[in-house]
């Protein structure tokens, strides 16, 4: 038997499951989209380094609390994992995958997890998750390659997955896709690759309230994985209407 | 934020078709995720081959269709270390609805189409909704843009009537080209009008020299 905990100034969403422990089905301080993109070499993978907390459980607003938030890691030798949503969940889920590389390096049999087992092992954790009413509050994007196969997926909170050249995550689909959709071709160079996602990351960052102008690059080939340092893009603002923003309509407002 | 428990379910639209001929069976779907106003891909495949005749299309909440695909997959290969034979399409049909029914009061949110050939190797259709119920057809159609595509296949399958006695076989008269053609026709109206259906469409043949499959380009819009 389980019990809801209500308060009477907010409806709270803690709810005490009869072995006592709670669990939360809002997120708290979330991190924003994560773009990837297939190119010639491998797999590229980018995000924003902030995230934002929430003012008490209700949508209030939100704090940027972190401003250097690796959003992006390497998963054993083959595979890259960003992660959008929750953070706490997000270093959870990198305990659980913890386990798996090192249960699958200890078989010291020559063989080594790479991103497609990754993606199914993260599918079906979120999927089971959801089914207990627990979730990890994320959006998974899953990229690597192994014997030359290039692999890049996304997982949902609930489970939803799907495999594909590009993906990305929250904002990223509405505004990032698109831009991807028009522009990705079979066997870009890293540097074609970069400058897709540069230009998805710039009207990120214009039109997603929560992104910040500071970001890291990763990507990951047959030889292994870099992750570039925080860079920031260069914007523009100087826009004749943002110089007098009244003009044409005095007053108050 | 998340008081309530919608957030457990999403539709991942798309729209799947069977047609049972006399000796073959036709199942197909498109193959777009969606979510909300968004495409995820437009080349996720809702069709799985679970026995040698015998295909499950779906549509609904991708997360509980792929669970639901690998439950029975997993299911069929106890069953053939058990009976050391392949299931027949209708011994799986009943294994669908028990398997929905089992999730009755937390649903797999799939809507599925069973499609193959019986023992005696004519085309059978199962229709189901999400919590198992279901009924052996001569054609059905499931998903976001069935209500767009079951008044045509009415009008164009010339199959008998289930209201005439003594019952008729519900399998169509038509050849399997001509269901083919009519399953594409279809799919080409269904993705004028209903926005979650698209991109391509999965078409595939079951009869008694195997299984084929056919892809076919839908409208991207």
């Amino acid at each position: 038997m389980e019990w809801g905990a209500v308060s009477s100034e907010e409806k709270e969403v803690s709810t005490i499951l009869e072995s006592g422990s709670q669990r939360t089905l809002s997120p708290y301080v979330t991190g924003t989209s994560v773009l990837g993109l297939k190119y010639k070499d491998g797999v590229i993978m980018a995000a924003d380094m902030g995230a934002q907390k929430l003012n008490t459980r209700c949508s209030y607003g939100s704090t940027l609390r972190y401003k250097s938030v690796e959003q992006i890691k390497p998963i054993g030798k083959h595979t890259l994992l960003g992660a959008s949503g929750e953070i706490s969940d997000f270093q959870e889920i990198l305990r659980y995958l913890d386990e798996l590389i090192i249960y699958d390096h200890m078989w010291d049999d020559g063989n080594s997890l790479g991103p497609k087992e990754v993606h199914n092992y993260l599918n079906r954790v979120m999927y089971n998750r959801r089914n207990k009413f627990n979730p990890l509050w994320n959006s998974l994007v899953v990229g690597g390659v192994k014997n030359g196969q290039k692999y890049l997926g996304m997982v949902g909170m609930i489970g939803t997955h799907y495999e594909d050249n590009h993906v990305a995550t929250g904002f990223g689909n509405h505004l990032a896709r698109p831009i991807m959709r028009a522009e990705w071709r079979e066997d870009l160079t890293f540097e074609e690759a970069v400058k897709i996602l540069e230009k998805c990351l710039l009207v990120l960052l214009y039109r997603d309230r929560s992104a910040i102008n500071k970001f890291q690059i990763s990507k990951i080939t047959e030889e292994g994985v870099t992750i570039s340092e925080p860079y920031a893009l260069k914007t523009f603002w100087g826009f004749s209407a943002f110089q007098n923003p009244t003009k044409g309509a005095e007053g108050s407002w | 934020m998340a008081l309530r428990g919608d957030w457990v379910y999403e539709n991942n639209g798309g729209t799947c078709v069977a047609i049972a001929g006399s000796d073959y069976c036709v199942v197909a779907a498109d193959t777009r995720l969606s979510v909300g106003y968004s495409i995820y891909t437009r080349d996720y495949s809702k069709i799985c081959k679970l026995a040698d005749k015998c295909v499950l299309a779906s549509s609904g909440f991708q997360g509980d269709m792929k669970a639901l695909q690998k439950n029975l997959s997993a299911k069929h290969l106890i069953y053939q270390h058990q009976h050391n034979k392949q299931m027949s399409c209708p011994a799986m049909a009943r294994l669908l609805s028990n398997t929905l029914y089992y999730k009755r009061f937390f649903p797999y949110y799939t809507f599925n189409i069973l499609g193959g050939l019986d023992n005696e190797g004519k085309g059978c259709v199962y229709s189901y909704d999400a919590v198992g119920s279901y009924e052996r057809v001569g054609y059905s159609c499931q998903g976001t843009g069935g209500a767009l595509i079951m008044p045509v296949l009415d009008n164009q399958l010339k199959s008998p009537s289930p209201l005439l006695l003594p019952s008729r076989d519900a399998v169509t008269p038509l050849s399997e080209s001509e269901a083919v053609d009519l399953v594409k026709d279809v799919f080409a109206s269904a993705t004028e009008r209903d926005i979650y259906t698209g991109d391509k469409l999965e078409i595939i043949v079951v009869n008694a020299t195997g299984i084929r499959q056919e892809f076919l380009d839908l409208r991207k819009d």
